[in-house]
Protein backbone atom coordinates (compact mmCIF):
# COMPACT_ATOMS: atom_id res chain seq x y z
CA UNK A 1 0.00 0.00 0.00
CA UNK A 2 1.10 3.19 -0.67
CA UNK A 3 1.04 5.49 2.46
CA UNK A 4 2.58 8.84 1.88
CA UNK A 5 2.77 10.49 5.19
CA UNK A 6 5.54 9.65 7.91
CA UNK A 7 4.70 9.22 11.61
CA UNK A 8 6.52 12.17 12.29
CA UNK A 9 5.05 14.02 9.38
CA UNK A 10 1.74 13.07 11.00
CA UNK A 11 3.03 14.69 14.33
CA UNK A 12 3.73 17.47 12.67
CA UNK A 13 0.59 17.96 11.11
CA UNK A 14 -1.77 17.59 13.94
CA UNK A 15 0.53 19.94 16.17
CA UNK A 16 -0.17 22.66 13.66
CA UNK A 17 -4.11 22.33 13.58
CA UNK A 18 -3.61 21.69 17.77
CA UNK A 19 -5.17 18.45 17.96
CA UNK A 20 -3.64 15.44 19.75
CA UNK A 21 -4.15 12.15 18.80
CA UNK A 22 -5.48 10.97 14.69
CA UNK A 23 -8.31 9.90 16.71
CA UNK A 24 -9.75 12.85 17.83
CA UNK A 25 -10.31 14.21 14.34
CA UNK A 26 -13.40 11.93 14.25
CA UNK A 27 -14.73 12.78 17.71
CA UNK A 28 -17.43 14.06 15.82
CA UNK A 29 -18.89 11.38 14.83
CA UNK A 30 -20.87 9.61 17.59
CA UNK A 31 -19.03 7.01 19.44
CA UNK A 32 -21.03 4.22 18.65
CA UNK A 33 -20.27 4.53 15.10
CA UNK A 34 -16.79 5.62 14.94
CA UNK A 35 -14.57 2.41 15.23
CA UNK A 36 -17.59 0.01 14.70
CA UNK A 37 -16.23 -4.09 14.38
CA UNK A 38 -16.90 -4.90 10.69
CA UNK A 39 -16.80 -8.96 12.10
CA UNK A 40 -15.03 -9.95 8.72
CA UNK A 41 -14.11 -13.47 8.64
CA UNK A 42 -10.11 -14.26 8.98
CA UNK A 43 -7.62 -13.74 5.90
CA UNK A 44 -7.57 -15.86 3.18
CA UNK A 45 -5.31 -17.00 1.00
CA UNK A 46 -4.43 -15.82 -2.95
CA UNK A 47 -5.46 -19.73 -3.84
CA UNK A 48 -8.92 -19.63 -1.42
CA UNK A 49 -9.71 -16.41 -2.34
CA UNK A 50 -9.26 -17.37 -6.13
CA UNK A 51 -11.54 -20.11 -5.85
CA UNK A 52 -14.21 -18.47 -3.99
CA UNK A 53 -14.46 -15.69 -6.28
CA UNK A 54 -14.99 -17.75 -9.09
CA UNK A 55 -17.55 -19.91 -7.03
CA UNK A 56 -19.57 -16.40 -6.79
CA UNK A 57 -18.65 -16.12 -10.80
CA UNK A 58 -20.01 -19.21 -11.34
CA UNK A 59 -23.81 -18.44 -9.79
CA UNK A 60 -23.88 -15.42 -12.06
CA UNK A 61 -26.16 -16.61 -15.48
CA UNK A 62 -24.95 -14.46 -18.17
CA UNK A 63 -25.57 -13.74 -21.54
CA UNK A 64 -22.28 -16.58 -22.50
CA UNK A 65 -24.45 -18.85 -20.97
CA UNK A 66 -28.18 -18.41 -21.75
CA UNK A 67 -29.77 -17.33 -24.65
CA UNK A 68 -30.33 -13.65 -24.50
CA UNK A 69 -33.73 -12.13 -26.19
CA UNK A 70 -33.29 -8.50 -23.78
CA UNK A 71 -32.33 -4.96 -25.12
CA UNK A 72 -34.00 -2.28 -24.42
CA UNK A 73 -30.88 0.22 -24.91
CA UNK A 74 -28.21 -2.09 -24.85
CA UNK A 75 -27.81 -5.12 -26.80
CA UNK A 76 -25.76 -8.47 -27.10
CA UNK A 77 -23.34 -8.50 -29.56
CA UNK A 78 -20.52 -10.59 -30.88
CA UNK A 79 -16.88 -8.74 -29.72
CA UNK A 80 -13.68 -9.54 -32.03
CA UNK A 81 -11.07 -10.73 -29.70
CA UNK A 82 -9.02 -8.17 -31.15
CA UNK A 83 -11.21 -5.60 -29.48
CA UNK A 84 -9.79 -6.68 -26.11
CA UNK A 85 -6.50 -7.41 -27.33
CA UNK A 86 -6.21 -3.42 -28.24
CA UNK A 87 -8.20 -2.22 -25.36
CA UNK A 88 -5.28 -3.79 -22.96
CA UNK A 89 -2.59 -2.23 -24.15
CA UNK A 90 -0.50 -0.24 -21.58
CA UNK A 91 -0.23 2.51 -23.69
CA UNK A 92 -4.14 3.11 -24.35
CA UNK A 93 -5.30 1.48 -20.62
CA UNK A 94 -3.23 3.88 -18.41
CA UNK A 95 -3.09 7.17 -20.66
CA UNK A 96 -4.41 9.92 -18.88
CA UNK A 97 -6.29 12.95 -19.91
CA UNK A 98 -4.11 14.26 -23.49
CA UNK A 99 -3.33 17.71 -22.00
CA UNK A 100 0.25 17.19 -23.48
CA UNK A 101 0.16 16.75 -27.08
CA UNK A 102 4.14 16.13 -27.16
CA UNK A 103 3.63 12.69 -25.37
CA UNK A 104 0.17 11.68 -25.91
CA UNK A 105 -0.32 11.15 -29.66
CA UNK A 106 -1.35 7.83 -30.00
CA UNK A 107 -4.12 8.65 -27.40
CA UNK A 108 -5.14 11.67 -29.32
CA UNK A 109 -4.84 9.63 -32.20
CA UNK A 110 -7.60 7.44 -31.34
CA UNK A 111 -10.21 9.98 -30.02
CA UNK A 112 -9.71 11.63 -33.46
CA UNK A 113 -10.30 8.24 -35.63
CA UNK A 114 -13.07 7.95 -32.95
CA UNK A 115 -14.65 11.57 -33.75
CA UNK A 116 -14.37 10.99 -37.53
CA UNK A 117 -16.21 7.36 -37.36
CA UNK A 118 -18.90 8.66 -35.13
CA UNK A 119 -19.67 11.91 -37.59
CA UNK A 120 -19.29 9.74 -41.18
CA UNK A 121 -21.73 7.12 -39.09
CA UNK A 122 -23.94 9.51 -37.75
CA UNK A 123 -24.10 11.62 -40.93
CA UNK A 124 -22.76 14.62 -39.24
CA UNK A 125 -19.78 17.16 -39.30
CA UNK A 126 -18.52 16.47 -35.89
CA UNK A 127 -18.21 14.49 -32.87
CA UNK A 128 -17.01 14.76 -29.95
CA UNK A 129 -14.49 12.38 -27.54
CA UNK A 130 -17.81 10.86 -26.13
CA UNK A 131 -19.69 11.19 -22.96
CA UNK A 132 -20.40 8.73 -20.10
CA UNK A 133 -23.32 6.96 -21.90
CA UNK A 134 -26.35 7.55 -24.06
CA UNK A 135 -28.48 9.12 -21.09
CA UNK A 136 -25.65 11.37 -20.14
CA UNK A 137 -24.86 12.54 -23.86
CA UNK A 138 -28.49 13.36 -24.37
CA UNK A 139 -28.99 15.45 -21.44
CA UNK A 140 -25.99 17.13 -22.85
CA UNK A 141 -27.80 17.85 -26.27
CA UNK A 142 -30.82 19.38 -24.04
CA UNK A 143 -27.50 21.25 -22.25
CA UNK A 144 -26.36 22.65 -25.10
CA UNK A 145 -29.81 23.83 -27.01
CA UNK A 146 -30.65 25.44 -23.91
CA UNK A 147 -26.87 27.66 -23.94
CA UNK A 148 -27.30 27.72 -27.71
CA UNK A 149 -30.31 30.18 -27.52
CA UNK A 150 -28.66 31.75 -24.80
CA UNK A 151 -31.85 30.53 -22.43
CA UNK A 152 -34.39 32.18 -24.23
CA UNK A 153 -35.84 29.28 -25.35
CA UNK A 154 -37.23 27.04 -22.56
CA UNK A 155 -39.12 24.24 -24.04
CA UNK A 156 -37.56 20.98 -24.87
CA UNK A 157 -39.75 18.83 -26.23
CA UNK A 158 -38.61 14.59 -25.43
CA UNK A 159 -40.62 11.65 -27.34
CA UNK A 160 -42.37 9.39 -24.94
CA UNK A 161 -40.71 7.06 -26.80
CA UNK A 162 -37.05 8.46 -26.13
CA UNK A 163 -35.66 5.27 -24.02
CA UNK A 164 -37.11 6.17 -20.42
CA UNK A 165 -33.58 6.14 -18.22
CA UNK A 166 -31.99 8.85 -21.07
CA UNK A 167 -35.53 11.02 -20.01
CA UNK A 168 -35.13 10.81 -16.29
CA UNK A 169 -31.43 12.14 -16.92
CA UNK A 170 -32.39 15.16 -19.14
CA UNK A 171 -34.73 15.82 -16.39
CA UNK A 172 -32.53 15.00 -13.83
CA UNK A 173 -29.43 17.49 -15.73
CA UNK A 174 -31.87 20.14 -16.38
CA UNK A 175 -34.09 20.42 -13.30
CA UNK A 176 -31.79 23.24 -12.10
CA UNK A 177 -32.23 25.53 -15.24
CA UNK A 178 -34.33 28.40 -14.40
CA UNK A 179 -37.60 27.93 -15.86
CA UNK A 180 -37.23 25.33 -18.43
CA UNK A 181 -40.18 22.79 -19.47
CA UNK A 182 -39.54 19.26 -20.43
CA UNK A 183 -42.80 18.12 -22.49
CA UNK A 184 -44.33 15.48 -24.72
CA UNK A 185 -43.66 12.34 -22.61
CA UNK A 186 -46.51 12.75 -19.81
CA UNK A 187 -46.79 9.30 -18.81
CA UNK A 188 -50.30 9.15 -19.90
CA UNK A 189 -49.44 9.64 -23.50
CA UNK A 190 -49.76 6.81 -26.09
CA UNK A 191 -46.56 4.99 -25.73
CA UNK A 192 -47.12 4.33 -29.58
CA UNK A 193 -47.63 7.63 -30.62
CA UNK A 194 -45.50 8.97 -33.51
CA UNK A 195 -42.67 11.30 -33.84
CA UNK A 196 -44.74 13.40 -36.31
CA UNK A 197 -47.48 13.62 -33.42
CA UNK A 198 -44.86 15.97 -31.28
CA UNK A 199 -45.07 18.51 -34.61
CA UNK A 200 -48.11 20.31 -32.48
CA UNK A 201 -46.26 21.14 -30.02
CA UNK A 202 -43.56 23.05 -31.19
CA UNK A 203 -43.56 26.80 -31.35
CA UNK A 204 -41.58 29.81 -30.90
CA UNK A 205 -40.40 28.68 -27.63
CA UNK A 206 -38.87 25.51 -27.97
CA UNK A 207 -35.21 24.75 -27.76
CA UNK A 208 -34.99 21.32 -29.06
CA UNK A 209 -36.67 18.47 -29.98
CA UNK A 210 -35.59 14.83 -28.96
CA UNK A 211 -36.40 11.25 -30.55
CA UNK A 212 -35.24 8.19 -30.56
CA UNK A 213 -34.45 6.19 -34.02
CA UNK A 214 -34.89 3.36 -33.96
CA UNK A 215 -37.20 4.51 -31.04
CA UNK A 216 -37.03 2.79 -27.84
CA UNK A 217 -40.20 0.32 -28.79
CA UNK A 218 -38.09 -0.52 -31.70
CA UNK A 219 -39.65 1.17 -34.66
CA UNK A 220 -38.33 3.51 -37.78
CA UNK A 221 -39.70 6.04 -38.73
CA UNK A 222 -38.86 8.87 -41.39
CA UNK A 223 -38.03 12.04 -39.93
CA UNK A 224 -38.25 14.37 -42.37
CA UNK A 225 -41.88 16.05 -41.45
CA UNK A 226 -40.25 16.54 -37.99
CA UNK A 227 -37.15 18.17 -38.74
CA UNK A 228 -38.32 20.40 -41.43
CA UNK A 229 -41.38 21.73 -38.82
CA UNK A 230 -38.48 21.68 -35.80
CA UNK A 231 -36.09 23.90 -38.20
CA UNK A 232 -39.13 26.34 -39.14
CA UNK A 233 -39.39 26.80 -35.53
CA UNK A 234 -35.83 27.69 -35.11
CA UNK A 235 -35.66 24.63 -32.75
CA UNK A 236 -33.17 22.20 -32.36
CA UNK A 237 -33.68 18.10 -33.04
CA UNK A 238 -31.84 15.46 -31.37
CA UNK A 239 -31.82 12.89 -32.48
CA UNK A 240 -30.76 9.34 -30.44
CA UNK A 241 -29.61 6.38 -32.23
CA UNK A 242 -28.57 2.64 -31.87
CA UNK A 243 -25.60 3.33 -34.19
CA UNK A 244 -25.78 -0.63 -35.20
CA UNK A 245 -28.82 0.29 -36.70
CA UNK A 246 -26.77 2.99 -39.42
CA UNK A 247 -25.21 0.06 -40.76
CA UNK A 248 -28.22 -0.45 -42.75
CA UNK A 249 -30.77 3.34 -42.14
CA UNK A 250 -30.91 6.44 -43.70
CA UNK A 251 -28.63 8.82 -41.13
CA UNK A 252 -30.17 11.22 -39.05
CA UNK A 253 -27.75 13.66 -40.46
CA UNK A 254 -29.68 12.72 -43.96
CA UNK A 255 -32.55 14.11 -42.07
CA UNK A 256 -31.53 17.15 -40.79
CA UNK A 257 -31.06 16.02 -37.43
CA UNK A 258 -28.65 19.12 -35.89
CA UNK A 259 -27.58 16.34 -32.56
CA UNK A 260 -26.83 13.19 -32.75
CA UNK A 261 -26.51 11.28 -29.18
CA UNK A 262 -26.66 7.53 -28.71
CA UNK A 263 -25.70 4.60 -26.43
CA UNK A 264 -22.16 2.99 -27.90
CA UNK A 265 -22.17 0.02 -26.14
CA UNK A 266 -23.55 -2.14 -29.08
CA UNK A 267 -19.95 -1.03 -31.00
CA UNK A 268 -17.63 -4.01 -29.31
CA UNK A 269 -18.45 -3.28 -25.51
CA UNK A 270 -19.71 -6.00 -23.24
CA UNK A 271 -22.77 -5.90 -21.19
CA UNK A 272 -22.09 -5.07 -17.82
CA UNK A 273 -24.69 -3.45 -15.09
CA UNK A 274 -23.16 0.30 -14.94
CA UNK A 275 -21.63 0.73 -17.77
CA UNK A 276 -18.46 1.71 -18.43
CA UNK A 277 -20.31 2.39 -21.55
CA UNK A 278 -20.27 5.14 -24.24
CA UNK A 279 -22.08 8.17 -24.83
CA UNK A 280 -22.48 9.10 -28.45
CA UNK A 281 -22.27 13.21 -29.21
CA UNK A 282 -22.66 14.15 -32.58
CA UNK A 283 -23.55 17.49 -34.13
CA UNK A 284 -23.48 20.25 -37.06
CA UNK A 285 -19.80 22.07 -37.42
CA UNK A 286 -21.80 25.65 -36.59
CA UNK A 287 -22.67 24.53 -33.27
CA UNK A 288 -19.31 23.13 -32.51
CA UNK A 289 -18.29 25.76 -29.99
CA UNK A 290 -21.51 25.11 -27.55
CA UNK A 291 -20.27 20.91 -27.59
CA UNK A 292 -20.00 19.76 -23.98
CA UNK A 293 -16.73 17.83 -23.30
CA UNK A 294 -13.61 17.07 -25.02
CA UNK A 295 -12.97 17.66 -28.92
CA UNK A 296 -9.46 16.28 -30.91
CA UNK A 297 -8.62 18.13 -33.77
CA UNK A 298 -5.47 17.47 -36.20
CA UNK A 299 -3.02 20.08 -37.05
CA UNK A 300 0.49 20.04 -38.35
CA UNK A 301 3.87 20.91 -36.20
CA UNK A 302 6.16 23.87 -37.27
CA UNK A 303 7.63 21.27 -39.46
CA UNK A 304 4.71 20.60 -41.12
CA UNK A 305 4.07 16.68 -39.61
CA UNK A 306 0.77 15.72 -38.77
CA UNK A 307 -0.36 15.80 -35.35
CA UNK A 308 -2.94 15.83 -33.14
CA UNK A 309 -4.25 17.95 -30.02
CA UNK A 310 -7.30 19.25 -27.56
CA UNK A 311 -8.86 21.92 -29.81
CA UNK A 312 -11.53 24.46 -28.95
CA UNK A 313 -10.80 24.17 -25.39
CA UNK A 314 -11.54 27.89 -24.60
CA UNK A 315 -15.30 26.13 -24.68
CA UNK A 316 -14.52 23.67 -21.81
CA UNK A 317 -14.87 24.35 -17.63
CA UNK A 318 -11.15 24.22 -16.99
CA UNK A 319 -10.59 27.72 -19.11
CA UNK A 320 -14.39 28.88 -18.72
CA UNK A 321 -15.04 27.78 -15.57
CA UNK A 322 -18.60 29.06 -14.76
CA UNK A 323 -19.20 30.27 -17.84
CA UNK A 324 -18.77 26.97 -19.26
CA UNK A 325 -21.81 25.74 -21.25
CA UNK A 326 -21.42 22.20 -19.60
CA UNK A 327 -19.82 20.98 -16.57
CA UNK A 328 -17.99 17.90 -18.18
CA UNK A 329 -14.14 17.63 -18.24
CA UNK A 330 -13.69 14.11 -19.32
CA UNK A 331 -15.24 10.72 -21.48
CA UNK A 332 -14.93 7.16 -21.61
CA UNK A 333 -11.72 7.23 -23.61
CA UNK A 334 -10.98 3.24 -23.61
CA UNK A 335 -14.51 2.89 -24.75
CA UNK A 336 -14.63 4.92 -27.11
CA UNK A 337 -11.66 3.16 -28.43
CA UNK A 338 -13.28 0.01 -28.03
CA UNK A 339 -16.05 1.09 -30.50
CA UNK A 340 -12.84 2.98 -33.10
CA UNK A 341 -11.64 -0.61 -32.92
CA UNK A 342 -14.39 -2.80 -33.67
CA UNK A 343 -15.63 -0.10 -36.44
CA UNK A 344 -12.46 -0.02 -38.63
CA UNK A 345 -12.16 -4.08 -37.69
CA UNK A 346 -16.00 -4.33 -39.83
CA UNK A 347 -16.30 -1.58 -42.00
CA UNK A 348 -18.92 -0.10 -43.60
CA UNK A 349 -19.93 -3.85 -45.31
CA UNK A 350 -19.07 -5.47 -42.18
CA UNK A 351 -21.50 -2.72 -40.22
CA UNK A 352 -24.26 -3.46 -42.64
CA UNK A 353 -24.28 -7.36 -42.60
CA UNK A 354 -24.36 -7.39 -38.64
CA UNK A 355 -27.20 -4.84 -38.90
CA UNK A 356 -28.93 -6.83 -41.57
CA UNK A 357 -28.70 -9.79 -39.67
CA UNK A 358 -30.02 -8.31 -36.64
CA UNK A 359 -32.63 -7.09 -39.00
CA UNK A 360 -33.68 -10.24 -40.26
CA UNK A 361 -33.91 -12.39 -37.14
CA UNK A 362 -35.41 -9.90 -35.23
CA UNK A 363 -38.30 -9.88 -38.15
CA UNK A 364 -38.18 -13.78 -38.20
CA UNK A 365 -39.01 -14.08 -34.54
CA UNK A 366 -41.64 -12.04 -34.78
CA UNK A 367 -43.35 -13.38 -37.35
CA UNK A 368 -42.84 -16.68 -35.56
CA UNK A 369 -44.06 -15.18 -32.10
CA UNK A 370 -47.21 -13.47 -33.37
CA UNK A 371 -48.31 -16.67 -34.82
CA UNK A 372 -48.28 -18.23 -31.19
CA UNK A 373 -52.14 -18.36 -29.88
CA UNK A 374 -52.39 -15.64 -26.91
CA UNK A 375 -49.21 -13.44 -28.31
CA UNK A 376 -49.22 -10.90 -30.86
CA UNK A 377 -46.72 -8.42 -32.28
CA UNK A 378 -47.71 -5.05 -32.14
CA UNK A 379 -45.31 -2.79 -33.04
CA UNK A 380 -47.04 -1.05 -35.47
CA UNK A 381 -44.56 0.28 -37.76
CA UNK A 382 -41.50 -0.89 -39.63
CA UNK A 383 -38.68 -2.22 -36.58
CA UNK A 384 -34.85 -2.62 -36.63
CA UNK A 385 -33.89 -5.53 -33.90
CA UNK A 386 -36.68 -5.08 -31.33
CA UNK A 387 -40.65 -5.38 -31.14
CA UNK A 388 -43.32 -5.22 -28.78
CA UNK A 389 -45.01 -8.29 -27.86
CA UNK A 390 -48.46 -8.32 -26.34
CA UNK A 391 -48.29 -11.40 -23.96
CA UNK A 392 -51.44 -13.48 -21.74
CA UNK A 393 -49.65 -13.19 -18.69
CA UNK A 394 -47.44 -10.56 -16.90
CA UNK A 395 -44.44 -10.37 -18.56
CA UNK A 396 -42.53 -10.95 -15.06
CA UNK A 397 -43.99 -13.88 -14.73
CA UNK A 398 -43.17 -15.19 -18.22
CA UNK A 399 -39.53 -13.79 -17.80
CA UNK A 400 -39.35 -16.00 -14.95
CA UNK A 401 -40.55 -19.24 -16.14
CA UNK A 402 -38.07 -18.67 -19.51
CA UNK A 403 -35.29 -17.66 -16.95
CA UNK A 404 -36.29 -21.98 -15.22
CA UNK A 405 -35.82 -23.09 -19.11
CA UNK A 406 -32.31 -21.10 -19.57
CA UNK A 407 -33.67 -18.19 -21.70
CA UNK A 408 -33.22 -14.52 -20.83
CA UNK A 409 -36.26 -13.09 -21.73
CA UNK A 410 -37.03 -9.57 -22.92
CA UNK A 411 -37.80 -6.16 -20.93
CA UNK A 412 -40.88 -5.29 -19.66
CA UNK A 413 -42.79 -1.91 -21.13
CA UNK A 414 -45.51 -2.03 -18.41
CA UNK A 415 -42.20 -0.82 -16.14
CA UNK A 416 -42.27 2.54 -17.73
CA UNK A 417 -45.37 3.03 -19.81
CA UNK A 418 -48.32 2.03 -17.41
CA UNK A 419 -50.69 1.67 -20.78
CA UNK A 420 -48.12 -1.15 -21.76
CA UNK A 421 -49.14 -3.57 -19.01
CA UNK A 422 -48.25 -7.94 -20.35
CA UNK A 423 -45.99 -5.97 -23.02
CA UNK A 424 -42.54 -7.35 -23.76
CA UNK A 425 -40.08 -5.92 -25.65
CA UNK A 426 -38.02 -8.36 -27.12
CA UNK A 427 -34.30 -8.06 -28.99
CA UNK A 428 -32.42 -9.90 -31.70
CA UNK A 429 -29.27 -9.78 -32.75
CA UNK A 430 -26.68 -11.51 -34.76
CA UNK A 431 -25.77 -13.66 -31.46
CA UNK A 432 -29.40 -15.23 -31.68
CA UNK A 433 -29.41 -18.88 -33.78
CA UNK A 434 -32.59 -20.27 -35.27
CA UNK A 435 -32.46 -22.59 -33.11
CA UNK A 436 -32.68 -20.21 -29.75
CA UNK A 437 -35.57 -18.52 -31.52
CA UNK A 438 -37.51 -21.76 -32.17
CA UNK A 439 -36.83 -22.95 -28.11
CA UNK A 440 -37.60 -19.19 -27.38
CA UNK A 441 -41.01 -20.08 -28.96
CA UNK A 442 -41.48 -23.50 -28.09
CA UNK A 443 -40.92 -22.05 -24.04
CA UNK A 444 -43.64 -19.04 -25.09
CA UNK A 445 -46.43 -21.36 -25.89
CA UNK A 446 -45.57 -23.65 -23.00
CA UNK A 447 -45.88 -20.96 -20.60
CA UNK A 448 -48.70 -19.60 -22.22
CA UNK A 449 -51.08 -22.61 -21.00
CA UNK A 450 -49.53 -22.79 -17.45
CA UNK B 1 0.37 50.17 -25.71
CA UNK B 2 -2.20 52.47 -27.41
CA UNK B 3 -4.93 54.51 -25.24
CA UNK B 4 -6.53 56.64 -27.84
CA UNK B 5 -7.23 60.17 -25.77
CA UNK B 6 -11.21 60.67 -27.64
CA UNK B 7 -12.46 57.24 -26.15
CA UNK B 8 -13.69 56.33 -22.63
CA UNK B 9 -12.78 53.25 -20.67
CA UNK B 10 -14.51 50.54 -18.58
CA UNK B 11 -13.18 48.96 -15.72
CA UNK B 12 -13.53 45.51 -17.52
CA UNK B 13 -11.76 46.57 -20.44
CA UNK B 14 -14.11 48.21 -22.74
CA UNK B 15 -13.89 50.91 -24.70
CA UNK B 16 -16.41 53.46 -26.11
CA UNK B 17 -16.31 56.43 -28.23
CA UNK B 18 -19.53 58.85 -28.47
CA UNK B 19 -21.02 60.57 -31.47
CA UNK B 20 -24.67 62.33 -30.35
CA UNK B 21 -26.51 59.56 -28.76
CA UNK B 22 -25.06 57.18 -30.50
CA UNK B 23 -21.78 54.89 -27.99
CA UNK B 24 -19.58 52.60 -30.71
CA UNK B 25 -18.21 49.73 -28.19
CA UNK B 26 -15.23 47.67 -28.40
CA UNK B 27 -12.26 45.66 -26.01
CA UNK B 28 -9.03 48.05 -25.42
CA UNK B 29 -5.87 47.12 -26.81
CA UNK B 30 -4.48 46.04 -23.10
CA UNK B 31 -7.83 43.73 -23.00
CA UNK B 32 -6.41 42.50 -26.28
CA UNK B 33 -2.81 41.57 -25.18
CA UNK B 34 -3.55 39.91 -22.19
CA UNK B 35 -6.07 37.71 -24.09
CA UNK B 36 -3.65 37.05 -26.80
CA UNK B 37 -4.71 35.50 -30.30
CA UNK B 38 -8.53 35.99 -30.35
CA UNK B 39 -10.04 32.63 -32.77
CA UNK B 40 -13.61 33.43 -31.88
CA UNK B 41 -16.31 36.21 -30.91
CA UNK B 42 -20.13 35.64 -30.43
CA UNK B 43 -21.89 38.86 -30.00
CA UNK B 44 -25.37 37.99 -28.57
CA UNK B 45 -27.30 41.27 -29.28
CA UNK B 46 -28.91 42.12 -32.67
CA UNK B 47 -30.13 45.53 -33.97
CA UNK B 48 -33.05 46.79 -32.43
CA UNK B 49 -32.63 44.83 -28.71
CA UNK B 50 -32.44 46.68 -25.58
CA UNK B 51 -29.80 45.91 -23.19
CA UNK B 52 -28.40 47.14 -19.72
CA UNK B 53 -25.12 48.80 -18.53
CA UNK B 54 -22.74 45.67 -17.15
CA UNK B 55 -24.82 43.16 -18.70
CA UNK B 56 -22.71 40.68 -20.99
CA UNK B 57 -23.03 41.30 -24.75
CA UNK B 58 -20.50 39.25 -26.23
CA UNK B 59 -17.47 36.39 -25.49
CA UNK B 60 -14.24 36.31 -27.12
CA UNK B 61 -12.20 33.43 -27.12
CA UNK B 62 -8.47 33.49 -27.52
CA UNK B 63 -5.60 30.61 -27.36
CA UNK B 64 -5.42 30.71 -23.79
CA UNK B 65 -8.75 31.89 -22.31
CA UNK B 66 -12.68 32.88 -22.75
CA UNK B 67 -13.67 36.26 -21.69
CA UNK B 68 -17.15 38.15 -21.00
CA UNK B 69 -17.88 41.43 -22.53
CA UNK B 70 -20.09 44.10 -20.79
CA UNK B 71 -22.03 46.80 -21.68
CA UNK B 72 -20.54 49.74 -20.51
CA UNK B 73 -23.91 51.67 -21.22
CA UNK B 74 -27.82 51.05 -21.20
CA UNK B 75 -29.54 51.61 -24.53
CA UNK B 76 -30.70 50.13 -27.75
CA UNK B 77 -28.38 48.60 -30.12
CA UNK B 78 -28.60 50.49 -33.74
CA UNK B 79 -25.74 48.52 -35.71
CA UNK B 80 -23.46 45.45 -34.95
CA UNK B 81 -20.31 44.38 -36.42
CA UNK B 82 -21.41 41.61 -38.45
CA UNK B 83 -17.64 40.91 -39.95
CA UNK B 84 -15.99 40.57 -36.69
CA UNK B 85 -17.28 36.51 -36.45
CA UNK B 86 -15.61 36.07 -39.45
CA UNK B 87 -12.35 37.62 -38.59
CA UNK B 88 -11.83 37.81 -35.17
CA UNK B 89 -7.92 38.47 -35.78
CA UNK B 90 -8.82 41.98 -36.03
CA UNK B 91 -9.32 42.34 -32.48
CA UNK B 92 -6.09 42.15 -32.36
CA UNK B 93 -4.96 44.36 -34.80
CA UNK B 94 -7.21 47.36 -34.77
CA UNK B 95 -8.87 47.20 -31.17
CA UNK B 96 -10.11 50.47 -31.84
CA UNK B 97 -10.76 50.54 -35.16
CA UNK B 98 -12.64 47.22 -37.18
CA UNK B 99 -12.69 45.55 -34.15
CA UNK B 100 -15.63 47.61 -33.16
CA UNK B 101 -18.85 45.75 -32.01
CA UNK B 102 -21.75 47.25 -31.48
CA UNK B 103 -23.10 50.78 -31.95
CA UNK B 104 -25.80 51.73 -29.05
CA UNK B 105 -28.14 54.60 -29.05
CA UNK B 106 -27.64 55.74 -25.35
CA UNK B 107 -30.63 55.55 -22.79
CA UNK B 108 -28.73 58.18 -20.80
CA UNK B 109 -25.66 59.66 -22.16
CA UNK B 110 -24.73 60.48 -18.86
CA UNK B 111 -23.84 56.71 -18.40
CA UNK B 112 -20.53 57.81 -19.92
CA UNK B 113 -19.61 59.46 -17.23
CA UNK B 114 -18.79 56.81 -15.02
CA UNK B 115 -16.40 55.70 -17.40
CA UNK B 116 -12.29 56.39 -17.27
CA UNK B 117 -11.02 59.04 -19.81
CA UNK B 118 -7.63 57.46 -20.79
CA UNK B 119 -4.93 59.01 -18.70
CA UNK B 120 -7.06 57.38 -15.67
CA UNK B 121 -7.37 53.90 -17.98
CA UNK B 122 -3.54 53.94 -18.43
CA UNK B 123 -2.86 54.12 -14.37
CA UNK B 124 -5.67 51.77 -13.66
CA UNK B 125 -4.31 49.18 -16.40
CA UNK B 126 -0.52 49.96 -15.07
CA UNK B 127 -1.53 49.13 -11.68
CA UNK B 128 -3.12 45.61 -12.47
CA UNK B 129 0.21 44.48 -13.25
CA UNK B 130 0.96 41.79 -15.92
Amino acid sequence: MFIPHTDPEREEMLKTIGVKTLEDLFKDIPEKYRFPKLHLPQGLSEMEALSQVQDYAMANEATRDLPCFLGAGVYNHYIPAAVDNILRRGEFSTAYTPYQPEISQGTLQAMFEYQSLIAALTGMETANASHYDGATATAEAGVMAYHHFRGLRKKIILSPSVNPQYRATVCTYLCGYHDISIVGDETDKDPFSKPDDLIGLIDDQTALVVVQYPDFLGRIFDLSALAKATHEAGALLAVAVNPISLGMLKTPGEFGADIVVGEGQPLGIPLSFGGPYLGLFATRKELIRKVSGRLVGETVDQQGRHGYVLTLTAREQHIRRERATSNICTNEGLMALAASVYLSLLGPQGLKRVAELCYHKAHHAAEMIDEIKGYAVVSGAPFFNEFVVRCPKPVAEINEALLDEGILGGYDLGCDYPALQNHMLIACTEMNTHEEIDYLCEKLEEVSHE
Amino acid sequence: MNFPAELKYAKTDEWVKVEGKVATVGISDYAQAQLSDIVYVDIALAVGQKASKGSTFASVESVKAAADINLPVSGKVVAVNADLGKTPEVINSDPYGKAWMLKIEMDSPADVNDLMDAPAYEKFCDGRGH
